[in-house]
Formats: C-alpha cells, sequence, structure tokens
C-alpha cells in the first residue's frame, strides 16, 4: 500500500529486494547508498547481527524527484533470503507495491532461484496480491563471476528458469561493481511509481 | 490492508486527538505508523531530531516478531509494548488491526499516566482511521 500525502504532496513507495539467501540484495542497497547524493537518499538502516546474513531487513529511503507536483519518496526493503525465515519475508512484503527479484548466477545455486521466486509468489497471494499485478523486474547478478572459473549459469538458462514468458524486465548486474544496478533501480520506480499513479488515479 | 484515504479535515482532527491528549500530557513525542512501517501521522515539538522513518519501519516488525512470540505462548497477539530507557522510554499501543501509535517520554512522565491516556485516544483514534 502506497502512502500518498495530500497535506505535503508526497507519495511513498514500497519497494522490495527479494531473492535466495546470499544473492547479492543487501550489497544492491549498499551500492545505490555510496553512490547517491546526500541530498536524495535517507538514513540507511541495517539490523546488526553477527556474520554476513540479513536476519531482519534492510532499509534505505529515497528521494526521486517530483513528478506533477508530488515529490516522489521510494523505500527499499530487503529481505532475508535463507528459506528458515520466512515469515520475516512475509512481513517485509505486507505493503508492498514493487519487488526487484535478485537472481543468483553461480551453477549451484540454480535450484534455490526457483525456490525463491515460488516462494515470493506463495507469499504475495498470502498478501492478496500476485506477481501479473505488482510491478516486478528481475536481475540475473553476479555476472562478473563469468569469467572467472567458478561455474555460472547462462542468461538464456536463467531466463528459462525464472522469466520464461519474458513477462519482466530483466538485467545483467555485478552488485559488487555496481553494473546494472541504477539500470534495475530506474526501471522499477518508473514501473512502481506508474502503478501506484494509476491504481489511486492520479494519472489516467 | 486495504487502501486508507485520509482528509485533511481528518489528519487535522488525528493531530487535535494526539496534542490535546498525549502532548498535553507531558509525551514529547507521538507517532502513528500502519503496520507496514508507513508512517500516518507525526507530533511533538522532539520529532526533528528522530529518524522517523527508521523507527515507523522498526516498529511494524517489532510487532510482527513479537506477535510470533505471543503466538508461542498462546496468544494471538499483544496489544501494547513498552520499552524503558535510561532518559527517553517508549510505549507502542495497537489501534485496531493496522495502526500503531508511539508515543516517547522522558521520566517526568509516569508509565501509568502514558497508559491511560492512550487507552482514552485510542478508542477516538480508532474511529477515526476505520
Amino acid at each position: 500500500m502506497a502512502l500518498i500525502d495530500l497535506s505535503k504532496k508526497e507519495v511513498h513507495c514500497k519497494v522490495v529486494y527479494y531473492g535466495p539467501g546470499r544473492c547479492g540484495k543487501t550489497t544492491n542497497l549498499i551500492y545505490i547508498y555510496n553512490a547517491m547524493s546526500d541530498a536524495a537518499k535517507g538514513k540507511m538502516l541495517t539490523i546488526e547481527t553477527k556474520g554476513d546474513r540479513t536476519l531482519f531487513f534492510d532499509l534505505l529511503p529515497l528521494n526521486l524527484g517530483k513528478i506533477g507536483g508530488f515529490d516522489i519518496r521510494i523505500q527499499l526493503y530487503t529481505v532475508p533470503g535463507q528459506t528458515i525465515y520466512a515469515s520475516t519475508r512475509k512481513l517485509v512484503l505486507k505493503g508492498v507495491d514493487g519487488v526487484v527479484f535478485v537472481a543468483d548466477s553461480l551453477k549451484v545455486r540454480k535450484a534455490k532461484n526457483i525456490e525463491s521466486l515460488q516462494d515470493l509468489a506463495n507469499n504475495l497471494k498470502e498478501h492478496g496480491k500476485s506477481m501479473d499485478e505488482i510491478p516486478m523486474v528481475i536481475q540475473y547478478n553476479k555476472r562478473d563471476l563469468v569469467s572467472s572459473p567458478i561455474p555460472t549459469l547462462s542468461i538464456e538458462e536463467m531466463k528459462k528458469d525464472l522469466n520464461p514468458q519474458n513477462k519482466w524486465p530483466d538485467f545483467e548486474a555485478s552488485a559488487v561493481k555496481g553494473a546494472g544496478v541504477f539500470e534495475t533501480l530506474r526501471e522499477i520506480s518508473k514501473l512502481t511509481v506508474k502503478y501506484v499513479a494509476k491504481k489511486h488515479l492520479l494519472i489516467k | 490492508m486495504g487502501d486508507l484515504v485520509l482528509t485533511t479535515a481528518k489528519l487535522d482532527a488525528i493531530r487535535a486527538q494526539l496534542e490535546n491528549n498525549l502532548i498535553s500530557a507531558g509525551i514529547h513525542s507521538v507517532l502513528i505508523v500502519d503496520s507496514a512501517g508507513n508512517i500516518i501521522a507525526s507530533c511533538g515539538e522532539h520529532m526533528q531530531g528522530i529518524d522517523i522513518i527508521s523507527l515507523a519501519a522498526l516498529t511494524a516488525a517489532n510487532f510482527a516478531a513479537t506477535s510470533q512470540i505471543a503466538r508461542i505462548i498462546g496468544e494471538e497477539d499483544f496489544s501494547l509494548l513498552f520499552h524503558k530507557g535510561k532518559k527517553d522510554s517508549i510505549h507502542f499501543a495497537k489501534i485496531g488491526q493496522d495502526y500503531i501509535l508511539i508515543s516517547i517520554f522522558n521520566d517526568n512522565v509516569s508509565l501509568g499516566v502514558v497508559r491511560l491516556k492512550v487507552t482514552e485516544v485510542s478508542q477516538h483514534l480508532h474511529e477515526l482511521l476505520n
């Protein structure tokens, strides 16, 4: 559920980065945080836990400028990817307006990608939403590893697994190096703002 | 959770409730957030120094986490939470199913007064938000 504040002329949208454990959701947020100017970003909130897994969520508020006199603010959330944190993932999805599905290019993570996408579909359904309705972008992360000796999945193979009907815009990325991170963010912001505006009749 | 539409008049009525019942009782900052972490209304003079976006997101998460604790002991939900600090303390109360009232106060105000005032104002807020 987006929040539209008519008195302050602000629109707040919630975008969630979803995906299997250790696929690079937090790395996406950290790259965005480091690359954006202070005026456009808020404080990045991460709940400190031991180790480098996200146990609860990360939050990064961004200010995307004005559309039709309204200040557009987007809050980026990540979820914990590990299968056992199912209830936290469901909670973070509450009121979501757009989803970035981050897929892991490592060959060993093939099954985890598919499992996570299915989990996303189930969790959205429990909130009364579906992947057909909500704006979504797929990011094939860790493409920088293709040239390394580590076995990786080809783009064709990942598309076949995750986006066979080409339903969603997809991007190749390397969140560590920053390639594709802003392309993903730009696309999901555009789709989300359009979806929220249309849904709440700000535009026709 | 359905769509919530708040008109300026309604929002002013909500703010007036918060000002007249809670701020006037000595609570220095008051916020209403929804269970997805959106800020509905805020008031109080200390609000400038607080990162309210993070506070709202963490409050929603905090409630969701403690409701799992509630389920473990056979309760459906906890309707209020209280965290005591050295100088400032924070009180969270559920308003209906979807909203949370956050009150931040220092040791000049007793917890009893906060609870009493929050209970009183919750009724009115519930009507205004539904």
